[in-house]
């Protein structure tokens, strides 16, 4: 492997990195400071999000783009959950009906940033934009 | 190295930007409620028919959204009791029902069936469903209408008690704390209010100080 391409994947990574870091710190600003309840939804994509955080950085240092292998199911779970969580919001799925218990509804749209810009559709981009370039550091591999 | 850097780097930018935004969010909400305080004419801080524990006279007021089957409530009391006993006829308190648990609307219900029988009988019921809270408030089984057994040495009269529970002056009463709920924002209990400005730092020694700067400022000669 050439150093151009060496450099090439530690910076497709680092910008992994950067999303996972900012979707983590994110989506704790939502729950912690502005104090909403995460939904159950919810917490399956941190579930999924907060170790790509971790497993980036150990990938970084030094240079591991087998951490590729071990990312990408877990961001492939969370973007399916946040892809499954979108479609809850957007009432194409019902949410199906079952007893009410204390907690939160995962169909609530509590925070539109910009008009239509939910939590989950950031969740959903944020997973999309990870797969993606993990593809692109699998690629650079398999060359 | 440089990598070490860049990522070092871009990770404070990122918590910074966290720390940043966490003051400018708390900062707008101090800035809403104290709004509210000061110029809304049907302000959550003046509500006279709630229960008060001290002196009319006192210049600085707590108000405090609590729940009676909230552990943190029930652990926290102790300190706001202490901090009005230390500013006696300075400091006084405003307690507003936050019935976010399971069956303490319930006791709620009981607590204001209690005060309309004398306020002495209220404070004892209020500091009995408190000090009993894990006997009757177990989050997986909550026994609410187990209170009543507990109810007994307060000098409660329990019969009239069941019957007034549901009077309409404290239903009211519930209704009006929901919609101050909603006002204020209030998520999590307890919720305390410093002369209409939210407690800065949630701990005894928070408390203490923030009052203590309170009554300084109101008791300035």
């Amino acid at each position: 492997m050439t150093d151009k391409s060496t450099s090439r994947q530690w910076n497709l990574l680092f910008v992994c990195w950067l999303i996972a870091g900012a979707a983590t710190l994110g989506s704790l600003f939502f729950s912690e400071v502005m104090e909403r309840v995460p939904c159950v939804l919810c917490w399956y994509q941190r579930i999924a999000m907060f170790p790509l955080a971790f497993i980036f950085t150990v990938g970084l240092f030094p240079l591991d783009v087998r951490c590729v292998r071990y990312a990408l199911p877990i961001a492939l779970a969370g973007w399916a959950i946040a892809l499954y969580h979108c479609l809850l919001y957007l009432g194409v799925i019902p949410e199906s009906l079952r007893p009410c218990t204390q907690g939160v509804s995962c169909a609530d749209v509590k925070i539109e940033l910009v008009g239509f810009v939910t939590i989950p559709l950031l969740s959903l981009l944020g997973f999309t934009l990870i797969i993606s370039l993990l593809l692109a550091v699998r690629k650079g591999i398999k060359q | 190295m440089n990598k070490l850097v860049i990522v070092g780097g871009a990770a404070v930018v990122l918590v910074g930007a966290f720390v940043i935004g966490m003051n400018v969010y708390r900062g707008q909400q101090t800035e809403k409620v104290s709004q509210i305080a000061a110029t809304d004419s049907d302000s959550p801080f003046n509500r006279p028919d709630a229960p008060m524990i001290g002196t009319i006279m006192a210049k600085v007021e707590i108000v405090e959204y609590f729940d009676p089957a909230c552990e943190s409530c029930r652990e926290f009391y102790p300190y706001v009791k202490n901090v009005l006993e230390q500013h006696k006829n300075q400091v006084r308190l405003s307690l507003r029902y936050a019935a976010f648990h399971k069956g303490s609307d319930y006791v709620v219900q009981i607590l204001e069936a209690a005060r309309l029988q004398g306020f002495d009988i209220y404070v004892k019921s209020l500091e009995t469903v408190l000090d009993a809270q894990p006997i009757w408030a177990n989050h997986n089984n909550p026994n609410p209408s187990m209170v009543w057994t507990l109810l007994g040495n307060t000098g409660i009269d329990i019969e009239r008690a069941k019957r007034e529970m549901n009077d309409p002056r404290i239903l009211a009463r519930l209704k009006q704390d929901a919609a101050d709920i909603v006002k204020l924002n209030v998520r999590k209990t307890p919720t305390l209010f410093i002369n209409g400005k939210p407690l800065r730092e949630f701990s005894p020694e928070g408390l203490a100080s923030q009052v203590a700067s309170e009554v300084r400022a109101a008791y300035k000669t």
